[in-house]
């Protein structure tokens, strides 16, 4: 009961939260200089054609109304129409999503693997130069951003070692028998390892771009917590059973340490999410955030609407997994 | 030891900001060329210890002739004007508020609270797109922008230090010997808070530095013609495999200035920590 | 012929003090050894040095352990580990913090079994129900599923208490087990420990700093003060004469609540002069090499 009464106040200021996005992005794009009508038009349109356009689109309504139109088209699921593509938000928006998810996904996958097995690492040989080295290349990986790390992998291994693709989803000119847009994991599905293998091919690098920051929060974080826990007394315990080192840190400590990690790192994996825009343009990656910066410098506004609040939905959705994860793991919580 | 490396992180970290601080106050003198200057003739030339580099070029040119180091000295101004002005003002506007809501708490504290939430639903580089679309090209845009979506960093550990400061008995003692609200937040509380709003700001500083050249590489920065690291970044990036030069120094620059803000900040955190004293 | 056999044990902080002083004692097959002495003297470390879990801060710099007439300190990590697992265990001091919160309490007594020992998970099961009916547990299939948050510090008391003669140890170190209980539940848990002791015959190192529970469950006992074995006698012995005048103070110094107006009696100045005087001797003794 307790577990519901709690999802329910979630809930709640879930929607509040998004309702504030809502209208924040609403009015705050509207401010913005610049007709995306005319931008659409050739040039040589005359003023009529510019107001049957806008009237079309509902732009010359005051903003009010405009707002209570749109919220009315939301509820029903209709998101309005891309202007500069003409076709309805909702469609173009799910079209992208899976592409941003999978690139998440991954960068999520590559950073608790870097950074749990760099915590590891660094708590069997903690006290001695292991730690030593593994603390400042976590420093160093903290202090720069995933936009810089991009650049420097796209010259490693793009210009200087060319491994990796640095440009785009897949190579263009393969031929892609996919139904969704989850390239990566129907390629699984559909047990076409060659296809799967391209997709990786341009995936990993602003996967790995996106991951390290994260990684090296987990690794430190994971690290801290399991030093503290190698402390406790029912550690000691266990090692007077005649179990070594490696599987009491794996079996005994483990499960205990990576609680207190798993709030922040679902925090922080919303900014990696956040950090797709940026990255997606850097690798020329067909996702949202590319999409989204397009919409801004065309002032596709209904379009900038749908993407802002979908990324705002993703977050809340985040967040509220990694509770109820949190709630799942900790046996306390479930019984209280 | 621990001691000893801070100090060594303090000293590379100022030092090399430092010297970018002297870069850029002096750039109109020690570049060897005009950061605007074209020449066509001269387009593409790769680093002086490259075969076929011109003299006097000595990180070598861009596409339309003009030297990369000139243009990244002058880079250098931009990104700390930026630093520093994006930086102090979204601490003093996210400190004041965080520190408000933390120790008045009620439904001051709840406003803001929520107002955090909504702006941490928001993707913080599509915001500052965004935002630069609003406000149109140009610096203070920029420094505007940077204030408006990471005030809330300052904020919310603002806020948390100045709720656990709050509970502790050395404020009730202020209040009881007669010490107004506000009186009690600024003179008790603050200075117990300072180090953290310090080592926050020196973090933000680069986060600036960070925005701005995004912003200069989706070409929503300043005019195109004045020399921007972001800028440059961005031209060498579709130039990549004939002029790695452009990208590679002001990337690098990027980089140590970046670094040495948040390494900057970690000294100085360790030299606050009254534990490692 | 003694289980185990400390010789000249010594310990210290590393480039520190010394914490153990030539410490030797033996406890016999089947015997319960006594370990007195007041807080910081030190009880803990010889039971820690055994079981091979002091802390990281702290080195042996001489000395010998053998169990059943093997030094451990000449063996690797891994065999005295394992030798240390197949032959020993602890019974811990609190028993709030010595169980995993993340398992549940079946795996926490049985994995050792299957894991180190190779017996079969069913065996191993039917073994914890067994300990668990032995410690006085009604409802052994229950708490074997539960967490521990789920039971009280009696319970887990009991739990532990079970855990560490699962394996049928040959010696179990006792470190303070009941100073963290409630009196109440103290005199059950000191039943139990020493019904479970004679009935499974195993050696049993006691620590404690409580004198009455020394005469209620030791045959021999070792006196401790600052790391350094003042006297080591039978308890009868002992509680009729003790030879040291340090043992005698301390014996003087326990409330008797027979005799509510004998007034408190703590160790006297004179006797812990003399004592630290000793100490100290050693030391310079030690020093000289």
């Amino acid at each position: 009961m307790a577990l519901l009464r709690l999802i329910a106040i979630r809930l709640l200021t879930t929607a509040i939260t998004l309702a504030g996005v809502a209208v924040i992005v609403f009015f705050v794009i509207r401010v913005v200089p610049g007709n995306p009508i005319a931008m659409m038009l050739p040039p040589g349109a005359t003023e009529a054609d510019i107001a049957r356009l806008s009237a079309l689109y509902g732009l010359d309504k005051p903003m009010i109304t405009q707002f209570g139109i749109w919220l009315a088209g939301v509820v029903q699921g209709d998101f309005g129409t891309s202007i500069t593509t003409r076709q309805p938000v909702l469609g173009l928006v799910l079209g992208r999503l899976p592409a941003t998810l999978e690139l998440s996904i991954m960068a999520l996958v590559i950073a608790v693997l870097l950074g749990g097995v760099s915590a590891l690492i660094g708590t069997r040989g903690r006290g001695g130069r292991t730690e030593g080295a593994i603390d400042v290349a976590n420093g160093m990986a903290l202090s720069v951003p995933d936009f810089l790390w991009g650049l420097v992998l796209m010259l490693l291994f793009g210009v200087l070692f060319p491994v990796f693709h640095i440009s785009g989803r897949v190579t263009p000119s393969l031929d892609l028998p996919f139904v969704t847009d989850f390239y990566l994991f129907e390629s699984l599905l559909r047990l076409r390892f060659d296809l799967w293998a391209d997709l990786v091919a341009h995936m990993f690098m602003p996967a790995l771009a996106l991951a390290i920051p994260l990684a090296a929060i987990i690794g430190q974080l994971l690290k801290q917590s399991l030093k503290e826990t190698m402390n406790l007394d029912y550690i000691t315990l266990a090692r007077t059973k005649g179990y070594g080192e490696t599987h009491v840190i794996l079996r005994e400590a483990l499960r205990n340490a990576v609680l207190p990690t798993l709030t922040l790192v679902g925090v922080q994996f919303t900014f990696l999410i956040g950090g797709t825009v940026i990255i997606e343009r850097l690798f020329s990656y067909e996702g949202l955030g590319n999409m989204a910066i397009d919409a801004v410098i065309n002032r596709d506004l209904p379009l900038i609407q749908g993407i802002v609040i979908l990324f705002a939905v993703i977050f809340t959705a985040v967040n509220l997994i990694v509770d109820l994860l949190y709630a799942v793991l900790n046996p306390r919580l479930r019984h209280a | 030891m621990i001691r000893r490396r801070a100090g060594l992180r303090l000293w590379l970290s100022a030092g090399w900001l430092g010297a970018l601080g002297a870069a850029a106050l002096l750039a109109p003198w020690i570049a060897p060329h005009d950061p605007l200057a074209q020449d066509l003739f001269l387009g593409r030339m790769p680093p002086f210890w490259e075969a076929g580099a011109e003299p006097g070029y000595w990180l070598g040119t861009d596409s339309l002739g003009r030297d990369v180091l000139s243009r990244i000295l002058f880079g250098a101004r931009v990104a700390l004007l930026v630093a520093l002005a994006a930086g102090t003002i979204s601490c003093l506007v996210g400190a004041t508020l965080g520190l408000l809501a933390g120790f008045l708490r009620g439904w001051f504290d709840m406003v803001i609270s929520r107002l955090i939430d909504i702006w941490m639903a928001f993707p913080p580089v599509l915001f500052s797109i965004l935002l630069i679309a609003v406000l149109g090209p140009g610096l203070v845009s920029i420094i505007i922008a940077v204030v408006v979506i990471d005030w809330t960093r300052f904020a919310r550990v603002v806020r948390a230090e100045a709720m656990s400061q709050g509970a502790m008995d050395y404020v009730a003692s202020a209040r009881l010997a007669g010490r107004g609200r506000i009186g009690t937040m600024i003179r008790e509380v603050l200075p117990n808070v300072l180090p953290t709003i310090v080592v926050l700001l020196t973090l933000e500083m680069g986060i600036a530095v960070i925005v701005e050249a995004i912003m200069s590489f989706v070409n929503l920065s300043i005019s195109t013609d004045d020399p921007t690291w972001g800028g440059m970044i961005s031209e060498g990036r579709s130039a990549i495999h004939q002029s790695w030069w452009v990208l590679v120094f002001p990337l690098i620059a990027l980089f140590l200035t970046v670094l040495s803000f948040s390494q900057l900040g970690e000294g100085l955190k360790d030299r606050f920590d009254p534990v490692l004293r | 012929m003694s289980f185990l056999s400390i010789r000249n044990l010594s310990v210290r902080l590393k480039n520190g003090p010394p914490l153990l002083r030539r410490v030797s004692l033996d406890v016999a097959a089947g015997e319960v050894r006594g370990l007195v002495g007041e807080s910081g003297a030190g009880k803990s470390m010889i039971g820690k040095a055994v079981l091979d879990i002091l802390p990281p801060s702290v080195e042996i710099t001489e000395g010998e352990i053998l169990l059943d007439g093997t030094d451990l300190l000449r063996l690797t990590p891994r065999e005295s580990r394992r030798r240390i697992g197949a032959t020993c265990a602890l019974i811990p001091q609190d028993p709030l913090t010595a169980l995993n919160p993340s398992h549940r309490i079946g795996p926490q007594i049985t994995n050792r079994l299957v894991d180190i020992l190779g017996w079969t998970r069913s065996a191993a099961e039917a073994r914890a129900r067994d300990l668990l009916a032995e410690v006085q547990i009604a409802d052994p299939v229950r708490v074997l599923r539960s967490y521990p948050h789920e039971l009280s510090g009696g319970m887990r008391q009991r739990i532990l208490i079970a855990s560490a003669f699962a394996a049928e140890p040959k010696l179990i170190v006792a470190d303070e087990p009941t100073t963290a209980l409630d009196v109440t539940v103290q005199k059950q848990i000191l039943k139990l420990i020493a019904g479970m002791q004679t009935r499974h015959g195993t050696a049993l190192l006691f620590v404690t700093h409580d004198l009455g529970v020394v005469s209620k469950v030791c045959q021999r006992l070792s006196v401790l003060y600052s790391g350094m074995i003042v006297e080591d006698s039978t308890v009868p012995d002992f509680f009729a004469a003790p030879r040291h005048p340090y043992s005698a103070a301390l014996l003087a110094a326990t409330p008797k609540y027979t005799d509510p107006d004998a007034g408190l009696h703590p160790v006297p100045d004179a006797v812990i002069d003399a004592v630290r005087a000793e100490v100290a001797a050693f030391d310079r003794g030690a020093a000289r090499g």
